[in-house]
């Protein structure tokens, strides 16, 4: 049982990263996508459209914080120093665009001012986020269990080609939110985006499918194998089935699909990473066994996990619910 | 010159927690007064109570949005200045972190869109059902943030193997020895302190004559809590003083900045310790004072700083100062208590401008006391980062001195700004005050379940 316990954990953090990743991802893509809007007015609408959710979207990524302080502390004490000022600037970034959603209402002539600061905090968050990825896959100095290099080893082309690449998806999962959310020319600036996005998303995807095998022998290994690729051929299959799907939902204007479509590409994106890297946490050299955290540790939270986790997805399903259907003409309660 | 990692970590650390728990402090207070004043205008069908708890969340949702940016920052800032901390300690502390992210932070977190959004999106019973979920999340979020912070004072139930901490039993590490009496200080603290928001908005409106009716309540919802739950407080405090006495001896001596414990304590109400000469100066005291205070008896004795070596000191003259001027405002907030209680008996509450014109300038002094009673503890508890069990300079991060200052100096920048703008849009939405502006229902069709569920009640919404 104790040698599954980190398996489950894994498995859970995972989910709770996906989690943060599609729901943080569609609000901070909204802040991404601010620019292109034409007037204060269509910002409205767009802060709007998320205003209500980002606050419990951002909580995944306190859980995802704080869960691996608690299930891999040997992991998240090696990996915070080692992205240090990636991490930062993020959080820094994040705390500048979570006050705009509020301060942006108070004033007329300062709208537009935090308009730009919501949309600036939105990209760097975003971008960060991507470098903390590419820094991790990229791999970490690790000696006698604690980060051995130095600040700057996660500033690789590869990390930034990562943070531009989130910056674009993250982007895609506003665009088409917007497109399901929205009526009007904020919709159907968002269906041109998306487009774009699109298009630019899957080229990321495919940078990194070719850049992380060649780069990273275990990479390769583990794709390009036998058996492994009988299993695995299906994933990079079902990315391309569902970039499909997704640019002729753009084009036949259905506003639902083109939001579930990225989430698809999310997922997907993010299951190649996983087979890529399991059961690395800090690839290469630390698994998930050995950065775990006393099973007396992991049952104690599981039990906590196990009865909030469906109580937490019930009530966030209810507010989604509350607030289902297009955003309303001068909706809030500023 | 050599810049000290652990030192630069330590004031990170400090500023960023510092800044942040002005907005906890008064979010969790001010949730239970909204859900209040919810339910009272459930109960009464005033629009006067909705129309104060409209005003009070537009306060509420910039509050919680600097509090929870900056608590994020926090929940990373354990890895990234404080690996160490995390790996040792991460087995028994990190799941009272993770139960607070799972009980609370999301109830609040996800149930605050509800709140802000819902006015007219949900019938009045479940609005109101929302700000009784918030104000429960962040009272959860108390409970086990202060179970951790009370672990790293009073670890209990662990044992260490190979340099690691490890659990031994659950309870005994939640409801570790100081945990309810700090829980019950600083959630007290919270409500106290926007109490005295309250209570100096009401003020302000009643001088300058506007808003009077909301002004009225407000004052007289905010003296009433004040006058019974200030001397309450007072009385938590001396409790969990005697409980950190008992477990801490080290930061009462530094509070009292008592040196030999061979003689009685002296109540010292000011002086200037001096740690290298170990003794005070210019100090003015009471002689048996502390004695009496934290023993009851005349000449009982405690132990003194020079009863431990010099390495296991806290610093004495944080927690010296801090602790007074923390009572001090303590025994303030029991004085505007009670004098208001009184002028309220006598019908002269409103109309006494020597109590108002004061009055209406106290919103601070909640959070300055809170400040003060952190640094106390925290302060207090050094060098240990958990007491007796592990140092504050073997926490740290293996992350080089001069990059610790570049974000001390961001984070210094970033929160300065967010916060000199976040106070001065509170202070305009406080002179806007609570307005009454229903907009037409025909402008805002009402989803047709929350008018049949509403029970005839106008579902109506401000906009700005």
């Amino acid at each position: 049982m104790e040698s599954y316990l980190p398996v489950i954990w894994a498995a859970i953090m995972a989910l709770a990263v996906a989690m943060y990743v599609i729901l943080d991802g569609f609000d901070l893509g909204v802040g991404i996508l601010f620019p292109w809007a034409e007037t204060e007015h269509e910002r409205d609408l767009m802060m709007n459209s998320v205003a209500p959710f980002w606050d419990g979207n951002e909580t995944w990524l306190v859980l995802g914080g704080a869960g691996m302080l608690v299930t891999f502390p040997l992991a998240y004490s090696i990996i915070l120093p080692a992205l240090y000022l990636p991490v930062i600037i993020m959080l820094l970034a994040l705390v500048f665009r979570g006050v705009a959603f509020e301060f942006r209402w108070t004033g007329i002539t300062s709208r537009r001012h935090w308009s730009f600061v919501f949309a600036a905090g939105s990209t760097l968050a975003a971008f960060c986020q991507g470098v903390i990825l590419g820094g991790l896959i990229q791999g970490i100095k690790v000696e006698n269990g604690a980060f051995a290099g130095g600040s700057f080893d996660w500033a690789t082309p590869f990390a930034i080609m990562c943070g531009l690449g989130v910056v674009a998806g993250y982007g895609l999962l506003g665009a088409t939110w917007l497109v399901m959310k929205t009526e009007g020319s904020v919709a159907n600036r968002a269906r041109i985006e998306a487009r774009l996005l699109l298009l630019l998303v899957l080229a990321f995807m495919a940078i990194v499918s070719i850049w992380t095998p060649l780069a990273f022998e275990r990479i390769a290994t583990r794709w390009f194998s036998l058996p492994n690729i009988l299993f695995f051929w299906w994933v990079p299959a079902a990315t391309a089935l569902v970039a499909v799907a997704a640019w002729r939902a753009l084009a036949t204007g259905n506003e639902t699909v083109p939001f579930l479509a990225a989430i698809g590409l999310f997922v997907l994106g993010y299951l190649g990473l996983l087979i890529s890297n399991f059961p690395y946490i800090i690839p290469p050299s630390l698994t998930i066994w050995q950065t775990a955290s006393s099973p007396s540790t992991h049952v104690f939270m599981l039990i906590g996990m196990l009865m909030m986790l469906p109580i937490i997805l019930g009530y966030m399903v209810f507010v989604y619910w509350i607030f289902g259907g297009k955003v309303r003409e001068g909706e809030g309660y500023h | 010159m050599e810049l000290d990692p652990v030192l630069l970590a330590r004031l990170q650390f400090a500023f960023t927690i510092i800044y942040h728990i002005i907005f906890p402090a008064f979010t969790i207070g001010l949730s239970a007064y909204i859900a209040t004043l919810c339910v009272i205008w459930m109960r009464t069908g005033k629009e006067h109570y909705r129309t104060l708890a409209q005003f009070w969340t537009k306060i509420f949702a910039v509050s919680f949005a600097m509090g929870v940016t900056s608590g994020i920052v926090l929940s990373y800032q354990f890895g990234t200045n404080w690996s160490r901390f995390s790996a040792v300690l991460g087995n028994v502390i990190g799941p009272m972190i993770g139960y607070e992210v799972i009980v609370a932070f999301f109830l609040e977190a996800t149930f605050l869109g509800a709140m802000l959004f819902g006015w007219n999106r949900m019938p009045p019973w479940l609005h109101t059902l929302s700000a009784i979920a918030v104000a429960a999340g962040t009272l959860m979020s108390a409970f086990w943030i202060l179970s951790a912070n009370s672990w790293m004072q009073t670890p209990a139930g662990y044992e260490m193997r190979d340099g690691i901490a490890y659990p031994l039993d659950w309870l005994d590490i939640v409801f570790n020895p100081s945990f309810p009496y700090r829980l019950a200080h600083m959630v007290t603290a919270a409500y106290l302190t926007t109490s005295f928001v309250v209570l100096a908005v009401g003020a302000r409106y009643i001088i300058a004559g506007t808003h009077l009716e909301h002004g009225q309540t407000m004052l007289r919802m905010a003296v009433g809590f004040a006058a019974i739950v200030a001397p309450l407080q007072l009385f938590i405090g001396d409790q969990h003083g005697l409980n950190t006495l008992k477990h801490q001896p080290t930061k009462i001596a530094a509070i009292e900045a008592h040196w030999d414990g061979s003689t009685p304590g002296e109540l010292v109400l000011f002086a200037w310790p001096d740690e290298k000469a170990e003794m005070n100066r210019f100090a003015i005291t009471i002689p048996h004072g502390a004695s009496i205070m934290l023993t009851h008896s005349w000449d009982g004795l405690f132990p003194g700083l020079k009863s431990f070596p010099p390495q296991d000191r806290p610093p004495v003259l944080p927690p010296f100062f801090a602790f007074r001027a923390m009572v001090g405002i303590g025994l303030l907030m029991i004085a505007t208590g009670w004098i208001g209680a009184l002028l309220w008996w006598r019908g002269r509450l409103f109309t006494t401008r020597w109590y108002l014109w004061p009055a209406q300038y106290v919103w601070w002094i909640g959070f300055v006391a809170v400040i003060c009673g952190w640094i106390v503890t925290e302060t207090g508890r050094q060098p240990w980062v958990a007491y007796g069990v592990f140092r504050t300079a073997d926490a740290v991060s293996p992350v080089a001195a001069h990059t610790v200052l570049t974000t001390l100096v961001l984070f210094v920048v970033v929160y300065s700004i967010v916060f000199g703008f976040g106070i001065y849009y509170l202070n305009r939405l406080i002179v806007r005050g609570p307005t009454e502006s229903p907009l037409p229902p025909s402008v805002l069709p009402a989803p047709a379940w929350s008018v049949a569920a509403g029970g005839g009640k106008p579902v109506t919404e401000t906009k700005s």
